[in-house]
């Protein structure tokens, strides 16, 4: 199985405080990776240094390597722009722009400077089929994308990720904002999705990663305690720490 | 409340050990009633039989209920589901004693065969062995001694296929023995069966303290006195191993 993504010894500290300890861990290509570990343990921190959304920080500092497709994302002179289209990311919150679905879903494929309309118009489509948006939305493209319920805009996120054909989608707690019933409906979008695309989520809900996910990373204060295929990790992790986090002895 | 979770896994540990205790208890009994001609002790022994199948009954409900308001995953699910599971072979045990304590009511005054009843108190002894080692490798995780259980598994198989030649043998010399001999024969192969369930109960034991599930009969190697009845037997088909 190949790895799309790598992360090498990935150390990232605020000033002098040391946040990740030096994680390595590999994604493989078209899987969902979860990354759970209770708050405060690095797991959001590590997956936003997967395209680079902590380099704004003051005073932080990574070292150690992210491989994308074997080539490091932190190299010197990397197009941001070029690394956050093949490296999405949807969050916690749903963040649609305040203006139409059409345009939400256009936006990366306008910043990346296509022009062709039936293009952008042909992406739109399919993004929304991809995300199962589609029939909700398809006879209100030019309604406002706030004025849909959670679950909906959550989905509409989605498919503006995926508009502009990532490699690599992250996801940071997508459902935690929205009722069981949105969630659902967001992982099975995502059980379908992920034979095309490679996604690699924060999650709190345990019961959620069991169900989605391929493989699961384990994070604590800021250090890779296990990683392994789901099933693994949910039946037999090879550490007691593992298993007493997963039955929730702490977190 | 994870306090509370342990504490009734605990419960159901403890409750799982005084069933296998009782049931130890019933292999004895429903032995020795046929061996000694107690029918007395054999109709106690129905009685306690149903304590038994009450005993499962509660210990299912249990672990169901952890199963589905706690919902335990790693260690603690195996732990869960291996007594789900090995419950149900120690209630067939259960089972297996209490219709030998009925071959006991069914045989009373009928000519025997000693040498036949010598080897069924042997297996006896050697499953009831196996009871007690597999039950304390269950609360000690003992995976090493979970898989010894095939060697003792092995000796009663042997001296099933040795009683069944004694039987056969004894009623050709005398016809007599024939009413004695149809309980031998369910009582031996009752026997084997028991065996068959604590080796059950061994690979529940590994399942517990590894998570790897297989079953154990023919995974592993094959004993001398497997080898010699290989012939005559052939062997059950088996699932390879899965995780």
């Amino acid at each position: 199985m190949t790895n799309i993504m790598e992360a090498q010894n990935v150390k990232l500290s605020y000033g002098k405080f040391e946040a990740l300890h030096g994680i390595s861990l590999n994604f493989p290509e078209k899987q969902l990776t979860a990354l759970i570990g209770p708050s405060g343990c690095g797991k959001s921190t590590f997956l936003r240094c997967l395209n680079r959304m902590n380099d704004d920080i003051d005073n932080i500092n990574i070292t150690g390597k992210i491989l994308l497709e074997g080539k490091d994302i932190y190299r010197a002179k990397l197009d941001l722009v070029a690394l956050r289209k093949k490296v999405g990311m949807v969050f916690q919150q749903p963040t649609p722009f305040p203006f139409p679905v059409y345009d939400n879903v256009a936006y990366g494929l306008r910043v990346a400077g296509v022009k062709d309309k039936q293009l952008i118009d042909q992406r739109v489509e399919e993004s929304l089929k991809q995300a199962a948006i589609w029939d909700e939305t398809k006879d209100n493209l030019q309604r406002n994308a706030q004025e849909f319920s959670g679950g909906q805009q959550q989905r509409i996120c989605i498919a503006r990720a995926l508009a502009v054909r990532p490699e690599v989608v992250l996801l940071d707690e997508p459902t935690s904002a929205l009722d069981p019933i949105s969630s659902a409906e967001i992982e099975e979008t995502l059980m379908g999705l992920k034979k095309k695309y490679t996604f690699i989520m924060v999650t709190h809900n345990l019961q959620q990663a069991s169900r989605v996910s391929d493989q699961v990373a384990f994070l604590m204060d800021g250090e890779l305690i296990e990683s392994g295929p789901t099933e693994q990790m949910f039946l037999a992790p090879k550490k007691e720490i593992t298993s007493n986090y997963l039955n929730g002895r702490f977190g | 409340m994870h306090e509370i979770f342990l504490d009734e896994l605990k419960k159901l540990n403890t409750q799982f050990m005084e069933m296998g205790v009782q049931v130890n208890e019933l292999i004895d009994k429903g032995t020795r009633s046929f061996v000694d001609h107690n029918k007395k002790m054999a109709q106690e022994m129905i009685e306690q039989d149903k304590i038994v199948a009450k005993e499962a009954i509660t210990i299912e409900k249990k672990a169901l209920d952890l199963m589905a308001l706690q919902q335990p995953v790693a260690t603690d699910f195996r732990v869960v589901i291996s007594i789900l599971k090995a419950t149900t072979d120690l209630e067939r045990i259960g089972e297996n004693a209490n219709s030998i304590a009925v071959e006991t009511v069914r045989v009373k005054g009928n000519p025997r065969i000693p040498d036949v009843e010598e080897i069924i108190s042997r297996m006896t002894h050697q499953v009831r062995t196996m009871l007690i080692k597999v039950l304390t490798a269950y609360v000690q995780d003992d995976e090493k001694t979970a898989r010894e259980m095939l060697d003792g598994h092995a000796d009663v198989h042997y001296d099933y296929r040795k009683a069944r030649k004694m039987i056969i043998d004894g009623v050709k010399k005398d016809p007599n023995v024939a009413v004695a001999s149809a309980s031998y024969f369910v009582i031996i192969r009752l026997l084997e069966r028991i065996s068959d369930h604590i080796v059950n109960l061994a690979s529940w034991v590994i399942y517990k303290s590894s998570g790897d599930l297989f079953e154990l009969i023919n995974s592993e190697k094959e004993t001398s006195s497997e080898k010699e009845i290989k012939e005559e037997v052939p062997k059950k088909s088996k699932k390879t191993k899965k995780k």
